[in-house]
């Protein structure tokens, strides 16, 4: 606090703190508040507020996990969340390991165009064309079925459609902070530990991964969260087996008409992904300001 | 007996860059082998070739007289320390030591043994639990070095390893390899592009120069006798005196100069008419005026450096000379500005043909 009026001296020094604040206030912890608020009241009728009715209660959170439908699609997000997070990992470790030490400039240049260039294009219409891709009469069937490794068209949409939207939906979020943290490596050490004879296996688990492992937390936890907050794919390429957390407390808001319950979904989810990244950067031994470079 | 490395008419391109060209050297079981040359001559990219790191695009490697060309740097006998020595920050010491054993499967306690014994070689016992970055720049480098004879090397390949170091500890350094080598016996290849760490080090040194190799002798050969002006201008201080050659009899050739004619020993192929230089050493140089080659010169000043004094001289043309003076000589010590003449014998000066 003190660096910043040293460095942009008493007058923009102190609106940048004021503008932070402010920010911080109204955009972070007001919204937070009021959802904690709406969480631990009843939805009653516009009459009924500020009777004897409208106390505090934690009935919409016994609500949830005493509904054992809501509970059963609240565990199944949280790990499937956590697979797509897996799956997420290893698709893109390999990648971002040729990107960061083996590929030519050219190579690389051409790489991250075509992992770019849809992200260019809305996250929705990005889900459509999976949509579109792995509808039953699809494109997909349809060349399965032309070179007879299948003999009936399958079903994708469902647990394996969400699946496949979202690490396509959430590559780059992985990509790059494991990306980033691998190109600091040295060469010389990966160098080194194959003159000493070193498998490719264990030169990855000894060296890369170690050096890598802030990245990797990185990833793993943006991952989770955007997966366990994703309504778009699951709502496309989903099917009623495959409901999603979010999915429940959007109806809570827009259909039930029961915000209160609503809110307490989203809070539950919420201290889930902080739960979440806790966790992870325990699992991995990283602290947050790690995290954050 | 440690294994030899043979390089046969070697050559490295990369892309547009041709880095090494026909190179071949014998080094010899055992021997302290270093290669001299100034940065981006091809240096790193020999050591390269043979640790396997890269293939060469024509050529051959031999390791103990076996054809190794193709195989891959876990299938050589060879253990490389990098020039950023490439330690693993995130192991502690022992570790990074002893990883060569552990990709071998060898059995922790047996490792550590290892490990301790290795520590003590390299004069840091009790060391095994630091991390790297608790370790100063000279401990670094005796880890590297650990590290690398760990897998019990026939050939240790070394790219700079001191140049990280200050004054002090690279001349400590160099002493504590020397005898490392002698200890162990293993064949050493050493890079460096510092022609004095060269000359103290080393058995023999092969000079390069963007990419070709100018001469493979001893320190005493390299310095009495260059093989070609690159390598008498690298290796030592020398005067050089450029001219024609009017003749060559008797293995002297004499060379026609600014400075009138100069004569020295003839270097290879020279003939008359060639374009070639006269190169003395400064030590050679003296203010005595019996000899045959005699220049005149203008004192600028005198450099004490102990046991010698280094004259700085201008001829003519603004052409510098230095002469290295012995205390004995400097009882007629010329003054600032003072007309002088210098002088050297044809035995002591080299003539060389234009490189
Ligand atoms: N992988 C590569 N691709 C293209 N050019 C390369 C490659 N490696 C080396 N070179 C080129 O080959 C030449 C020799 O490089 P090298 O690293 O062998 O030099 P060096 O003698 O070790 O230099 P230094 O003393 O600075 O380490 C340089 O011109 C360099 O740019
Ligand atoms: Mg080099």
């Amino acid at each position: 606090m003190a660096s910043l009026t040293a460095r942009f001296g008493p007058g923009l020094g102190g609106t940048i703190l004021l503008l932070v604040g402010l920010w911080l206030i109204g955009m972070v912890l007001a919204p937070n508040l009021m959802m904690l608020d709406f969480s631990l009241r009843p939805n009653l009728m516009p009459n009924q507020i500020g009777t004897d009715a409208d106390r505090y209660t934690l009935a919409n959170f016994i609500a949830l996990f005493s509904d054992s439908v809501h509970r059963a699609i609240f565990f199944k997000t949280v790990w499937a969340s956590a697979l797509v997070t897996l799956t997420t990992l290893v698709v893109t470790y390999p990648l971002a390991f040729w990107l960061a030490k083996i590929a030519t400039p050219r190579g690389m240049a051409l790489a991250l165009v075509a992992l770019i260039i849809p992200f260019w294009i809305n996250e929705v219409l990005r889900t459509l064309a999976w949509y579109i891709l792995l509808a039953f009469n699809g494109p997909l069937n349809a060349v399965l079925l032309g070179l007879g490794i299948i003999a009936e068209p399958v079903r994708w949409f469902g647990d394996f459609g969400v699946l496949a939207g979202m690490v396509y939906a959430y590559i780059l979020f992985m990509l790059f902070p494991i990306y980033n943290s691998i190109s600091t490596l040295e060469t010389a050490q990966i160098e080194a530990a194959r003159n000493l004879g070193a498998s490719t296996v264990r030169i990855h688990r000894r060296i890369v991964i170690p050096h890598a492992k802030a990245g990797i937390a990185t990833g793993c936890v943006f991952t989770f969260m955007l997966a366990a907050g994703s309504y778009v794919a699951p709502a496309l390429l989903g099917s009623p087996g495959s409901r999603w957390f979010t999915e429940i407390i959007y109806n809570w808001f827009f259909e039930g008409g029961n915000w209160n319950r609503g809110a307490a979904y989203a809070l539950v989810l919420l201290v889930l992904c902080m739960l979440v990244v806790l966790a992870a950067l325990r699992v991995f031994r990283v602290n947050l300001a790690d995290v954050a470079k | 007996m440690s294994h030899s490395v043979d390089l046969i008419d070697i050559e490295m391109i990369f892309g547009q860059v041709r880095a090494v060209e026909k190179f071949s050297a014998s080094v010899e079981g055992g021997e302290f082998f270093s290669i001299l040359g100034p940065s981006g001559c091809g240096k790193t990219t020999v050591l390269r070739l043979v640790a396997g790191f890269i293939q060469p695009t024509a050529g051959r490697v031999l390791i103990g007289g076996k054809d190794v060309t193709g195989s891959g740097p876990h299938q050589r006998p060879t253990s490389m320390i990098f020039q950023s020595l490439a330690l693993f920050p995130l192991m502690p010491v022992w570790e990074n030591i002893v990883f060569g054993l552990e990709v071998r499967g060898i059995p922790k306690a047996e490792r550590r043994k290892r490990a301790e014994e290795l520590l003590d070689l390299i004069a840091l016992p009790g060391f095994g639990y630091r991390m790297i970055h608790e370790l100063s720049g000279g401990q670094k480098q005796r880890v590297a070095i650990a590290r690398a004879l760990a897998v019990e090397p026939q050939v240790l390949l070394l790219d700079e390893p001191l140049s990280a170091l200050d004054l002090k500890l690279r001349q400590h350094m160099r002493a504590e390899l020397r005898a490392l080598q002698k200890r162990t016996g293993v064949t050493f290849i050493y890079i460096t592009h510092d022609q004095s760490e060269a000359l103290a080090m080393s058995d023999r040194v092969a000079v390069m120069s963007a990419g070709k190799l100018q001469q493979i002798a001893t320190p005493r050969e390299l310095y009495a006798n260059p093989a070609t002006s690159f390598v008498a201008r690298f290796v030592g201080e020398t005067n050089e005196f450029p001219g024609r050659v009017r003749g060559v009899s008797d293995g002297i050739a004499a060379v026609e100069t600014r400075h009138g004619l100069l004569k020295g020993r003839a270097g290879p192929g020279l003939r008359a008419g060639d374009q070639a230089a006269v190169y003395v050493r400064p030590e050679a140089v003296s203010l005595e005026t019996q000899n045959d080659n005699r220049i005149e010169a203008e004192a600028e000043r005198l450099e004490f450096e102990g046991a010698v004094a280094i004259l700085h001289a201008k001829a003519q043309d603004g052409q510098a000379v230095l002469a290295a003076i012995a205390h004995r000589g400097l009882g007629q010590a010329p003054v600032s500005g003072g007309a002088i003449k210098l002088s050297f014998t044809p035995a002591e000066a080299l003539v060389l043909a234009h490189g």
